[in-house]
């Protein structure tokens, strides 16, 4: 059994609590750090260390904490992306509820790396237990001396703030996510300029996820190479894996990178419900799906890429075979068109007809013709908006057409959903 | 209208966590909530005065940001998820069994005000689907039984909230 490090606080009944973070060895690496390292050479560790952002992206942590210039005339801001909303996704959630600190901590720690005085906390709305343990771990620090003016009597001073979202899925997107902070309508906007340069009120910004952050010290307290050691040499570092849908034993692990997904859904969550695989949705449902037949594909950034798929939020969800391949791809492209912002064309009208068309086709409605025109409008939406929103429910609707045809077909010629 | 110094005293202090008032905009909207339990236009004309912003830019959050109400809201707000971890355990019969029982649409009001229903996206409890909301507290792993038993407190501790 390999050692838990992001979650090996959970089962402690305080563990949300400074006390029994400290305990643990908490706030031990931001001491460290302080004495041993300059920003730059924080960087440099975490680029050794290929920390790759735990949000979705997979983007390495320290390469993007380089592109902040140094001595900008706006001071740089640091933002914490919590508004976990993918659907499948809960590992943030958990963080936030059972060991805030450990996010805090290293948020405290990208700052001091970045030259941050001031950083956000984007946490979404529904997450009030989040809020509260948040808030309160975010007092304790104070009080210790970890945050606000003159971290443990050294020079360098940080204030954190919560921002608390209010039911938009679109805030996951770093540029919207600023937006809302900046009290806009959160519409992603086009990139470059990349936050590094010109952010948050128009200031260098770092967003960082929260399970991101949450690695931070175990890398200053453990070192590059011992985080490097664990898992693929591409996908390195311990890593939170959501386990939902029809499997016998669904939950929050933590498992280095590379298991393949069978021995994921076998050997953590005790195989699907009926017995029989179906498909998996590896990383949240903006991931493409895959069939039975490639589950072999390890669970991390590089092969999930190189399938086709991603990573993503690492929201692993099953479906045995009673379930509707049809029926859940509706689902999830009604999900994406009531998200959609409605800033791009092409993501705004063709979320819209894509969702028409698929629930025709689930209710036995459909036609040859409506599959024909899915195959047609699902290239048209991807790539053609500001962020990733369209890319990802174009690409899920892909996925389904691609490896499950025979069952659409089958609504269209019994004129009904065969499950149903 | 004018905002209780109360609540004005509020929306001035966390605007101090942030350069200017626009930010500021979207927490003053939760704390008017909190007292009006919704934000009709009167609130919003309000909270732009109190924070010296053109009154558009509330508006434009108070429509966009769905947890922002601008209609009223049934005492007990039940959120059900029906995203796919919620679908695959069944949520719909669940929303079919809450309409039956308040004698409402998904997304409407029950009479009396107590109950509004509404399907809600992803609320990050996946790995204990299905689940759902009431106002702000979570229940997980739902079937029809603890559904109903979650009904039937709530419409007991309303009817003696009558009383009292």
């Amino acid at each position: 059994m390999f050692e838990k490090i992001i979650l090996k606080n959970m089962d402690h009944p305080q563990s949300h609590t400074l006390e029994a973070y400290v305990e643990s060895g908490g706030y031990k690496a931001l001491a460290t750090m302080l004495q041993k390292y300059s920003p730059d050479e924080l960087i440099e560790q975490v680029k050794q260390a290929n920390l790759r952002g735990r949000g979705g992206a997979g983007f390495p942590t320290g390469l993007k904490w380089s592109f902040v210039p140094k001595n900008a005339e706006n001071p740089p801001y640091l933002c914490c992306n919590a508004d976990e909303g993918e659907p499948g996704t809960f590992k943030d959630r958990a963080i936030m509820e059972k060991d805030p600190h450990m996010m805090v901590e290293g948020m405290i720690i990208a700052a001091y790396a970045i030259g941050a005085r001031t950083a956000y906390i984007y946490i979404r709305g529904e997450y009030e237990l989040c809020i509260e343990r948040v808030e309160k771990a975010l007092e304790e620090a104070q009080a210790k001396h970890f945050l606000g003016k003159n971290i443990l009597g050294s020079d360098f001073s940080l204030d954190v703030y919560i921002h608390r979202g209010a039911g938009a899925y679109i805030c996951g997107e770093e540029t919207a996510l600023l937006e809302s902070i900046e009290g806009r309508r959160a519409q992603p906007k086009l990139k470059p300029p990349f936050p590094a340069i010109k952010g948050l009120y128009d200031s260098p910004t770092v967003i960082n996820n929260v399970e991101t952050f949450a690695c931070l010290p175990h890398i200053i307290e453990r070192g590059a190479n011992w985080f490097r050691d664990i898992g693929p040499e591409g996908s390195p570092g311990p890593k939170l894996f959501c386990l939902s849908g029809q499997v016998n034993k669904p939950g929050l692990y933590e498992a280095p990178m590379g298991i393949t997904m069978r021995e994921f859904i076998e050997d953590f969550g005790g195989g699907a419900c009926s017995g029989k695989i179906k498909a998996v949705i590896p990383g949240g449902v903006s991931a493409p799906m895959f069939p039975e037949s490639e589950l072999d594909t390890k669970l991390d950034f590089e092969s999930l890429a190189a399938a086709g798929s991603m990573l993503g939020s690492a929201g692993v969800i099953v479906l045995d075979d009673s379930a509707c391949v049809v029926e859940v791809i509706t689902r999830i492209t009604e999900f994406f068109n009531h998200e959609s912002c409605g800033k791009c064309t092409p993501c705004r009208e063709g979320l819209d007809w894509c969702a028409k068309i698929l629930r025709r086709l689930e209710e036995g409605e459909g036609t040859h013709e409506d599959l024909e025109h899915l195959d047609t409008l699902c290239p048209t939406i991807f790539g053609n908006s500001f962020c990733a929103l369209g890319v990802g429910a174009s690409w899920a609707v892909q996925s389904a057409l691609k490896h499950f045809r025979p069952e659409f077909v089958q609504h269209i010629e019994q004129g009904k959903c065969p499950f149903h | 209208m004018e905002l209780s110094g109360e609540l004005v005293g509020e929306i001035r202090q966390v605007a101090d966590n942030y350069p200017n008032a626009r930010s500021a905009i979207m927490p003053a909207l939760y704390l008017a909530q909190a007292q009006y339990q919704y934000l009709e236009t009167d609130v919003l004309r309000a909270v732009a005065v109190t924070l010296d912003v053109p009154e558009i830019w509330v508006f434009e959050l108070a429509t966009f940001y769905t947890m922002y109400h601008t209609e009223p809201v049934g005492k007990y707000h039940i959120q059900l998820c029906t995203n796919v971890s919620c679908l695959l355990g069944k949520a719909e019969h669940l929303k079919q069994y809450m309409e039956e029982r308040l004698q409402i649409e998904t997304g409407e009001t029950t009479e009396d005000g107590k109950f509004t229903l509404s399907k809600v996206e992803c609320i990050g409890s996946c790995d204990k689907a299905p689940a759902m909301m009431v106002n702000q507290d979570y229940y997980e792993n739902l079937d029809q039984v603890f559904v109903e038993q979650i009904l039937d407190r709530l419409m007991v501790q309303s009817s003696s909230d009558q009383e009292t």
